[in-house]
């Protein structure tokens, strides 16, 4: 699949694909703040909901919903989905 | 003593367990962030600080580096003799994180593992203590289980007041090389390896150039921040715990935030908060009205006639009631607030929000506030502390007045049935409905644009992520509520109300004097057709009434002649003021309201000395516009004094708004007469 060939962000992600996550990008506090709320290499994040107006997301981590504007999930790397236990 | 933890984990439910009825609400020096605290009954009394939630004690916003300075004694205030950590049992590694952060930093700690009941595995706080060296007590805050344990736990900590055991997190080589090269550099008594991680991941660690050295030369090496979070996340997850299974919460979003069932939810519960805001206090303060009336008319009648008994019932009477009637208002909006608030809701409509907020350089969660502005800018300014960020808060209450408040509508009711004709273009839509629709619509153009234009220079802020997040609904609880209602009723009356009551006195004392002389006999011996006449004599000599004719120039190119400056000025009390006002001015009287026929015909028929009438459509329009642009309410600059803690930005608002109406009004009335169009 195609898929596998870009990096794959998490604003990329299809809805209710859990995917493993790579790297985070970005300025540094926002950055600093998701990997403190658990949003760790190795994690596994699922984008289950886009809001009615297009953005932004909700993930789950851990447990946890959480939601982020689009644009700040283009800086969130994950796992080439191939490679994803799914 | 102080009390910490993340959003959302029924810290301030504690808190008032904790405290019972007796909180003190006061602000942070210098900062708009609320500051709370009570007293806590242990062997004495102890003084327990609220501080706001945080995740982490780095801080993203305003009212987390205010939590943080107060957990860790920093920026002036004193150091807590211990902290309580607030932790949500249902997510507990990200809870603990932050506890595992003051621990670090050697701060005395009781973790109480709240919301135990609603974990399905309940973690063991026996597990919790052997990995964090510190008391671990299970909670359900809001049934008030736990309590004593988490007393006894205090009291203990307090009476040794040491430092617990450093935790053996297993940070990698980077960090612990990195962070002995800075423990040498940090002052004596600060070298504690807490401090030595705070720095490796602050922006701004301060101290030496040395030390800065250090901090950036490690961060050259390693992704230190990763490597920090990484290792402290893989200590606490030796813990077990589960996720809950939130499948009530789930199951309701699937409706709640569903793209067109969810919409029209969200469309019917803010037509709602809307509508019981606009409406639904109106009982409380017609009841109000009439026991202040009954007041001034039982002081009137009693006391001897004179300019005494006016300050009293006029200036006095009349200024608590000025006060007062924004209570019923203010009282509503903070019990629906909380509602939104502690069910969940909130973060719900911020989330369907923020695409439409965010074009403003808002959070979603500002949509609340700028609604409730339709109503009254006094208790929208009020619900600005909702919001997170200090540069969102300026954003709201200075464009928030320029909504169109309840207290236009007589107005432009007033100068719309007085000067527009009853009838309709093309014989479907009704000119005097398209009029009030317009001047809604400009109210809400002029927001946006005004918003636009801050947010580009006067309130610039750095683009911030959106962090959201989405917890589960819960039942507010009845205690929570009132006690929101009962602070901010109390907060207002106290700050807000008293310089609404004094500015009600000027504005009487201005209308008033200087006095004119009474006619023979006393102003009972004159007919009602004289008392009036009187009436508009004596305002047109007072203070109020030369300020408005001193005021002619300005006003003149914008279509206004001095009685309606006279007008104007007595509108800064309150805008609606301006109707009664204008029927003292035109001698109908005081007791007129704007659907009576007489002021209306009065108004028709002034002429300007060249016999033309003043009041032309024209006129009409530019005098709306002002009345939609100027800052004309004195509660509206008393309550951003009071939400601001500085005589600057209500200064801003009123000086922006004013040039705005004037130049509005100025290129509406001179066009319009350049091209002849409704004169």
């Amino acid at each position: 699949m195609e898929s596998s060939a870009m990096p794959q962000t998490l604003a990329r992600l299809p809805l209710s694909h859990p995917a493993t996550l790579r790297a985070i990008h970005g300025d540094r506090p926002f950055r600093r703040r998701l990997m403190e709320l658990g949003l760790l290499p190795g994690t596994t994040v699922e984008v289950t909901r886009v809001a009615p107006l297009g953005d932004p997301l909700e993930l789950q981590v851990r447990g946890c919903r959480l939601s982020i504007r689009r644009r700040d999930a283009e800086a969130v790397e994950l796992q080439p989905l191939a490679l994803a236990a799914k | 003593m102080a009390l910490a933890g993340n959003p959302n984990t029924g810290k301030t439910t504690l808190f008032n367990q904790l405290t019972g009825h007796r909180a003190r609400v006061g602000n942070y020096p210098g900062v708009t962030v609320e500051r709370r605290s009570g007293n806590l009954d242990l062997d004495g009394p102890v003084e327990l600080l609220d501080t706001p939630g945080t995740y982490s004690l780095l801080a993203r916003s305003e009212d987390e580096q205010v939590a943080i300075a107060a957990l860790l004694g920093m920026d002036g205030h004193p150091r807590p003799d211990a902290i309580i950590v607030v932790v949500d049992a249902t997510q507990l590694v990200r809870n603990l994180y932050l506890a595992l952060q003051l621990i670090e930093f050697g701060s005395p700690c009781v973790i109480a593992l709240n919301m135990i009941d609603e974990a399905p595995i309940p973690p063991d706080p026996a597990a919790i203590t052997a990995l964090l060296g510190v008391p671990c007590v299970p909670t359900t805050a809001r049934e008030g289980v736990g309590m004593d344990a988490l007393r006894g736990a205090l009291s203990a900590t307090l009476a040794h007041r040491s430092a617990p055991p450093r935790p053996g997190v297993p940070y990698p080589e980077t960090v612990t090389s990195a962070l002995d090269g800075i423990l040498a550099e940090l002052p004596d008594g600060s070298a504690d390896p807490g401090m030595g991680l705070w720095c490796l991941m602050s922006e701004a660690p301060g101290g030496s150039e040395r030390l800065k050295q250090l901090v950036a030369s490690a961060r050259a090496h390693t992704d230190i921040d990763q490597d920090i979070i990484a290792a402290r996340y893989a200590f606490l997850e030796t813990l077990d715990s589960a996720p809950p299974e939130a499948t009530l919460t789930e199951r309701v979003d699937r409706v709640l935030l569903h793209p067109i069932a969810g919409f029209a939810v969200f469309a019917g519960v803010m037509l709602t908060l809307f509508q019981v805001l606009f409406t639904g206090a109106d009982p409380a303060i017609g009841l109000l009205e009439d026991v202040l009336g009954w007041l001034q008319g039982a002081a009137t009648a009693s006391l001897p006639a004179g300019v005494l008994t006016e300050l009293l019932t006029e200036g006095m009477i009349g200024g608590v009631g000025n006060a007062l009637v924004f209570l019923p208002q203010i009282l509503l909006l903070f019990f629906l607030l909380g509602l939104l608030e502690d069910s969940g809701y909130m973060a719900r409509v911020a989330y369907l929000m923020d695409r439409v907020m965010r074009a403003l350089g808002l959070h979603g969660r500002a949509f609340v506030p700028m609604l409730s502005g339709l109503a009254c800018a006094v208790p929208a300014i009020m619900a600005t502390r909702t919001l997170e960020r200090r540069r969102d808060r300026l954003m709201v209450m200075a464009v928030v007045p320029l909504m169109t408040c309840s207290a236009r509508l007589p107005v432009y009711t007033l100068i719309i049935a007085s000067l527009f004709p009853p009838s309709s273009l093309f014989g479907i839509v009704p000119v005097q409905g398209l009029m009030m629709m317009a001047m809604y619509l400009f109210g809400l153009l002029t927001t946006l644009a005004v918003a636009g234009v801050l947010g580009k220079t006067a309130l610039r802020g750095q683009r911030v992520g959106l962090i959201l997040e989405l917890p589960p609904y819960r039942m507010p609880t009845a205690m929570a509520l009132l006690r929101t209602m009962w602070e901010r009723g109390k907060i207002f009356l106290t700050e807000a109300g008293t310089v609404i009551a004094v500015c009600t006195v000027i504005m009487w004392a201005l209308l008033r004097f200087p006095a004119l002389p009474e006619p023979p006999g006393g102003v009972v011996s004159l007919s009602p057709a004289e008392v009036t006449a009187w009436q508009a004599d004596r305002l047109e000599h007072s203070a109020a009434g030369r300020l408005g004719r001193g005021m002619e120039p300005v006003l003149a190119p914008l279509g206004f002649d001095w009685k309606m400056g006279v007008g104007i000025v007595g509108a800064f009390a309150a805008r609606e003021v301006f109707v009664s006002t204008m029927g003292i001015v035109y001698g109908v009287g005081e007791d007129v309201t704007e659907e009576t026929p007489a002021l209306r015909d009065r108004m028709r028929a002034e002429t300007r000395t060249d016999g033309t009438p003043v009041y032309t459509p024209l006129v009409g329009v530019s005098l709306m516009v002002f009345f939609s642009l100027a800052c004309q309410c004195m509660s509206t600059l008393a309550i951003i004094k009071r939400e601001t803690r500085s005589w600057k930005w209500p200064a801003f608002v009123f000086v922006y708004m004013s040039v705005l109406a004037w130049l509005a009004s100025f290129a509406i009335y001179q066009i319009g007469s350049l091209l002849g169009i409704g004169t």
